[in-house]
């Protein structure tokens, strides 16, 4: 019998521990799997309650990504898993895997749903960084690890309602935004907050298109009370698993009662400022996308119907047409933000 | 070699229509079907008519008049194509709702544009057969010139829905602009020649 001397062991035959360590993950994964089918509870693509594990949605097993660096292994070792009632939990079907990192609008990626799942395989979400400027007593350039460090992980399973008159339910990790603001502590002269996403035309091969209109970088904002509200959340992860780039890695914004676009991704600035910033949508088409953007089925929009939405996935012949609730039906937790404003002039 | 050309052309023309029910049976069309059939219905009308639009100067270069019994078969496909848009649009985006189609027609400026292509399309499908041609006699020529404001509107339509990357748009426009570019040169040159004749 051939036994090879450890010196013989080229390095490139050892297994390396992240490898290992996923192989043996995969291994509990399925084990878990075939246990959930045996069972009978197994049978949607997702798995809940794996051994020890109360998170409502679990990423599909063959799916599952590497960690973009081992300390986010670390964090997303806990997670508070979303509660049982509304509203940072609904009921309602979720969208599958599949379909929430397959089909998405991130221009920088490419024009089309399917492009930033194809185009994004050359961005790197590690190492990141994020700079704070504006109105705050801790201003500078943070280390995402450093950011995260005091927050802990939730699930939330949100509704997102995009502008173009789609939906998705989506189970997200991440954190409150306010649990974020509050570490840079803004002063009385902060009223809005700006953020911008990566402008990296090495990477986003979007942003090299000639025929983009956009004004690189993309840029969302909030009123500071829209950004401290509990509801919106800073998500670095879905499914239980860390954001892919095509979802807006490593750390996006999440708004469930906004349209789509202002739930901003990949950031890498975060400005405190007195004044009302300038914001990508309404830069390009004031009359088309307002500031505020909340999700209105009153509200007429030149191009999209916003009284129905199509919930996603569909087929063609047994769709799932629902109608939009104001606020995306989450009025009741910030629907008090607005009073006074005219929403259909305030759009 | 002459005799199978036209039935190649009028396979081909249905190509992206099986494509289309391939992917339907395979459910192929993504998250959002509607939408996916929508679009490639739309820009496959657009192409087919630019296509058709393309023939007259192509014969007139190529003086290969066998050219033109194309151009109708062409044109008829155009319409299939938009008819299959015009109905997904209907039955698939709005779900047969009558209150909101018709709300849709008159409120949102690109569909009404797009269905006044749709409609232009309609009236030279109809008036198609050699009867019709016969009848309307030179009024004929003169209806069927609608046919580069089908194009026009169908090219406006688009610009008009897309939200960010023109570059489709402005090809397609690009195409249009050379191809009625070209028959106006045409035009000028043939008055000039009568009018020096003259």
């Amino acid at each position: 019998m051939l036994i090879k001397k450890p010196s013989d062991i080229k390095p490139s035959e050892i297994t390396s521990e992240s490898v290992y360590r996923s192989r043996r993950r995969f291994i509990r994964d399925s084990g878990a799997l075939a246990l959930g089918m045996a069972v009978g509870a197994g049978s949607s693509s997702t798995l809940s309650a794996q051994d020890g594990d109360s998170l409502k949605a679990r990423a599909p097993v063959n799916m599952k990504r590497t960690p973009p660096d081992s300390w986010w292994e670390d964090k997303f070792a806990t997670i508070k898993p979303a509660p049982d009632s509304e509203p940072f939990f609904t009921g309602e079907t979720l969208t599958p895997y599949r379909d929430v990192t397959r089909y998405n609008n991130f221009y920088e990626f490419g024009m089309d749903k399917g492009d930033p799942f194809a185009n994004s395989g050359e961005f790197k979400s590690d190492p990141w960084s994020v700079e704070i400027t504006g109105e705050v007593a801790r201003p500078g350039t943070y280390h995402l690890e450093d950011i995260l460090k005091p927050v802990d992980l939730e699930e939330r399973i949100y509704r997102l309602r995009c502008v173009e008159a789609w939906s998705m339910v989506i189970p997200w990790i991440g954190f409150p935004l306010s649990d974020l603001i509050k570490q840079f502590e803004p002063n009385s002269k902060a009223k809005y907050v700006e953020f911008e996403t990566l402008l990296d035309p090495e990477t986003m091969p979007g942003i090299r298109s000639r025929f983009a209109i956009i004004d690189w970088p993309y840029r969302e904002g909030l009123r500071m009370d829209e950004a401290m509200n509990p509801l919106t959340l800073m998500a670095v992860g879905l499914y239980g698993d860390y954001l892919p780039p095509q979802n807006g890695a490593p750390m996006r914004l999440i708004v469930p009662w906004k349209y789509g676009f202002k739930s901003i991704k990949s950031i890498v600035k975060i400005n405190f400022r007195e004044t009302l910033p300038n914001t990508t949508w309404n830069d390009l088409q004031s009359r088309e996308y307002g500031f505020f953007a909340n999700v209105n089925p009153n509200v007429h929009h030149p191009r999209w119907r916003q009284d129905m939405e199509r919930r996603l996935p569909q087929t063609l012949f047994s769709r799932q047409y629902i109608e939009t609730r104001i606020f995306n039906g989450y009025g009741e937790h910030v629907a008090h933000m607005y009073d006074g404003m005219d929403l259909a002039r305030n759009y | 070699m002459e005799k199978l050309i036209k039935p190649s052309v009028f396979v081909f023309a249905l190509v992206p229509f099986a494509i289309l029910l391939l992917r339907i049976y395979g459910n192929d069309l993504g998250p959002d079907p509607a939408q996916e059939l929508s679009i490639e219905t739309g820009e496959w009308t657009l192409r087919i008519l630019l296509i058709t639009l393309a023939i007259t100067p192509l014969r007139q270069i190529t003086n290969r008049v066998s050219f033109i019994r194309y151009r109708r078969m062409l044109g008829l496909f155009a319409l299939f194509y938009a008819s299959l848009h015009f109905l997904c649009w209907m039955i698939f985006l709005l779900g047969f709702r009558f209150f909101a189609i018709m709300e849709e027609l008159v409120e949102r400026p690109y569909i009404t544009v797009g269905f006044s292509a749709y409609l232009i399309l309609l009236v030279l499908g109809i008036t198609t057969p050699k009867a019709m041609v016969r009848k309307l006699g030179k009024n004929w020529k003169r209806l069927h010139r609608l046919v580069y404001v089908a194009a026009i509107l169908g090219t406006i339509h688009l610009l008009w829905i897309l939200r960010s990357n023109i570059g489709e748009a402005v090809l397609y426009g690009t195409i249009l602009v050379v191809l009625l570019g070209y028959r106006l040169v045409r035009y000028s040159q043939r008055r000039s020649q009568t009018l020096n004749n003259g």
